[in-house]
């Protein structure tokens, strides 16, 4: 699945999501849920000492690592490819899922295993793959109950099935894979076990993302809890990583403290069940290792951020600590987007990505409540991020009429005052509303979001009803 | 393998370079970082208080943790094998298991010791296996994790494809946390040393939360995992 998600306007698409009754209570449990379990093994976990001194180390971390990408990148692909790895540069996906179909090709691969990854989403590459004729295996759970569901679209970067309920998951396996069992998630887990478990051993190419890659070694570093991921990358006899090009760390002991970061941000874990790390071998000897090792290193878009004032926002690790405490992302979800990125990281990386004609109206998704920045592992300052692509997008649109600018947004003619509302607002934007506590404080300078600023957002206002009323109003 | 192929490299970093608005850097220096709480963590710990919190963070995380002597240990892990159903057992082709007296274990008939010269053979037997025993190479107290450094003779599928693994885990390979583990390595990079193909850290069974949130233990890997310790000091 490429990054964009769907045709629909950003505005057509909250409407879509605030439909959905069950997907806002989902996405609010869930939200509270990984927000707690993060909660217990960061701040308030006494073991670790001040977790903010851990978050000063994973920023001057990257901050250091993407000051010297080029010679980092350089590092890895050396020791990568002394040991007998082969590497390839991608400056697009469409260069990306090319390579990666030569490979299939000449391996002359029929099934092809994959573990969780987000950018090989961005770049389509399972399309791509189906293209010549390989069958494609999500592997991981969320994964997998997406795949199964004709390919519906991740929701959230960590727990990409985050909007389905177990009984959709239930009637899906049954619809789909003719599954008779209950909706107990033990027996549906089974049940993905039960039909994966040949597939693995049987597959002739296993892909994966990188949560880390290591410059001093030529290491990929997976950071998992299901097995799947050992699975992809022991048996297929080929192996093909696929990283954004932002993603390494000098040394393993700067491994050591993002891993750290991204197992308590992302799930709440000291350490999560796996991370596994992998170097292509010279000698060919083991049997239940791959003969043949690709790294792929995408740019797509990335390079955009460098030298810019969003550079920053490369420093992400896809813990969607943001997104679990946004206010917006809990009430619209995460189809919403628009994008397989969601969340304040998403409204932030989309547009550097993909460009403000497609996804600028993003960063107007957010209260700028600033929770995002607070919860960032690596004090990526998302709301700034977020304040100075707004200015930007407007700057670009300031030159077209209103009315086309409202078409931009997706708004149309009838809410002209929704709109005046948001552009009238942008001097006020200029000024983040930062408290201590980072969730709420005064009134926001974008009325459109400021009604599900407080979180979590009381019955009685609920969204979908300002929503509503807003939009009739600005029809008046 | 000989020495892979790298694609279209340099306009891809020269890229970078320019969009930093600099030439291509030639020599980094790693700065002295000026935050480090990994090393502050469990810094003033004794091996009693180390192998206090292994326990802890195993359990925590679905693995039983057995403490036992030396002398015991091949009764040790013969009844933790039985407990958890016995049959067909695969172990990792390890010295360790002779030196700390678990022939007996390896010459059993329903055992299978990994040996890379029969080829994809192992893969079906460990797949058929209840059983994984594997020795831990370092062992992080913080998470009750133990690390494995994977080769043609420890080979990976013995923790991965059977029912059950027991990791035999010496006490003097406890330190606190992945930070310790990760200097190791560090290091033997920084010498030049090869590091091993497939470096695991493995903390209990494997698991999942994506359907509601509800851990669910069992996945892809194994649905059950035994940590015992054994003091060898
Ligand atoms: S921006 Fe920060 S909090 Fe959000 S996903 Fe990235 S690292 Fe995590």
């Amino acid at each position: 699945m490429p990054m964009k998600i769907g045709e629909k306007p950003f505005f057509g698409r909250v409407d879509d999501a605030l439909e959905k009754t069950f997907m806002r209570t989902a996405m609010a449990s869930a939200q509270d849920r990984l927000r707690g379990r993060k909660l217990d093994a960061t701040v308030r976990d006494e073991q670790i000492g001040d977790w903010e001194e851990w978050r000063s180390a994973g920023e001057e971390i990257r901050r250091h690592t993407l000051e010297n990408l080029d010679y980092y990148l350089n590092q890895l692909s050396e020791n990568f490819s002394r040991k007998g790895g082969h590497v390839y540069f991608a400056d697009t996906a469409e260069d990306a899922t090319r390579y990666i179909q030569e490979v299939a090709k000449k391996k002359n691969a029929k099934k092809v295993t994959k573990a969780k990854s987000m950018v090989t989403e961005e770049i389509g590459l399972n399309e791509a793959l189906e293209e010549i004729g390989c069958q494609v295996f999500e592997t991981d759970l969320a994964e997998y109950i997406l795949q199964i569901d004709d390919h519906d679209r991740p929701s959230h970067i960590v727990v990409p099935s985050l909007h389905k309920n177990k009984e959709q998951i239930r009637d899906t396996f049954r619809d789909k894979a003719g599954y008779t069992g209950t909706e107990e998630p033990r027996e549906l887990t089974a049940f993905a076990r039960s039909q994966l478990r040949e597939v693995f051993l049987e597959a002739d190419i296993g892909i994966t993302g990188c949560n880390f890659a290591v410059a001093e070694s030529g290491t990929i570093s997976l950071v998992t809890n299901e097995g799947n991921a050992n699975m992809v990358t022991t048996y297929p006899d080929t192996q093909i990583s696929v990283m954004g090009m932002e993603r390494l760390v000098p040394t393993w002991e700067e491994l050591d403290v993002m891993v750290n970061l991204l197992s308590r941000s992302a799930v709440g874990q000291k350490i999560t069940t796996y991370v596994t790390n992998l170097t292509p071998q010279l000698e060919e000897n083991s049997v239940d290792a791959p003969k043949e090792f690709h790294l792929v290193i995408l740019d797509a878009g990335r390079s955009n951020a460098l030298g810019t004032e969003f550079q920053s926002a490369l420093h992400c690790i896809r813990c969607a600590a943001c997104v679990n405490v946004c206010p917006v992302y809990r009430h619209i979800g995460g189809h919403a987007y628009g994008s397989i990125y969601q969340g304040p990281i998403g409204a932030v990386l989309s547009p550097i990505l993909g460009g403000y004609d497609e996804y600028g109206e993003l960063p107007f998704a957010s209260s700028l409540c600033a929770a995002c920045s607070e919860a960032c592992p690596v004090r990526i300052p998302l709301h700034e991020q977020l304040i100075r692509h707004r200015e930007n997008y407007v700057a670009q649109k300031g030159k077209m009429s209103e009315k086309l600018a409202m078409k931009a947004f997706g708004i149309g003619a009838s809410t002209p005052s929704l709109f005046q509302g948001a552009v009238k607002g942008l001097p006020a934007i200029m000024k983040p509303l930062v408290k201590d506590d980072g969730i709420s404080s005064g009134p926001g300078p974008m009325k459109l979001w400021t009604a599900v600023r407080e979180f979590p957002v009381p019955e009685k206002n609920n969204f979908r009803s300002w929503f509503k009323s807003h939009k009739q109003e600005g029809e008046s | 393998m000989a020495e892979g192929i790298v694609h279209n490299k340099d306009a891809f970093l020269n890229r970078i370079a320019s969009k930093l608005g600099r030439e291509r850097t030639e020599a980094v220096v790693l700065p002295k970082w000026k935050h480090q709480p990994q090393w502050e963590v469990f810094k003033n710990d004794g091996a009693d208080d180390l192998l206090g919190t292994f326990r802890k963070s195993s359990m925590a995380k679905s693995a039983l943790v057995i403490q036992t002597e030396r002398a015991n240990l091949a009764a040790t892990v013969k009844e933790a094998i039985e407990k958890y159903g016995g049959g067909l057992v695969v172990t990792t082709k390890d010295r360790r298991f002779a030196e700390y007296g678990l022939e007996s274990l390896l010459a059993d008939s329903k055992t299978h010791v990994w040996d890379a010269g029969l080829g994809k053979r192992n893969i079906e037997i460990a797949k058929q296996a209840n059983i994984g025993v594997i020795f831990s190479d370092i062992s992080l107290a913080e998470s009750g994790t133990i690390v494995q450094f994977n080769d043609k003779d420890i080979a990976r599928s013995v923790s991965l494809l059977p029912v059950t693994y027991i990791a035999i885990v010496p006490q003097s390979t406890l330190v606190p946390r992945m930070t310790q583990a990760t200097q190791m390595v560090h290091q033997a990079a920084a010498e030049g040393k090869d590091i091993s193909t497939c470096i695991n850290f493995i903390s209990g069974p494997s698991n999942s939360a994506d359907i509601e949130m509800d851990i669910v233990i069992g996945v892809h890997g194994p649905v059950e995992a035994v940590h015992i310790v054994v003091a060898d000091k």
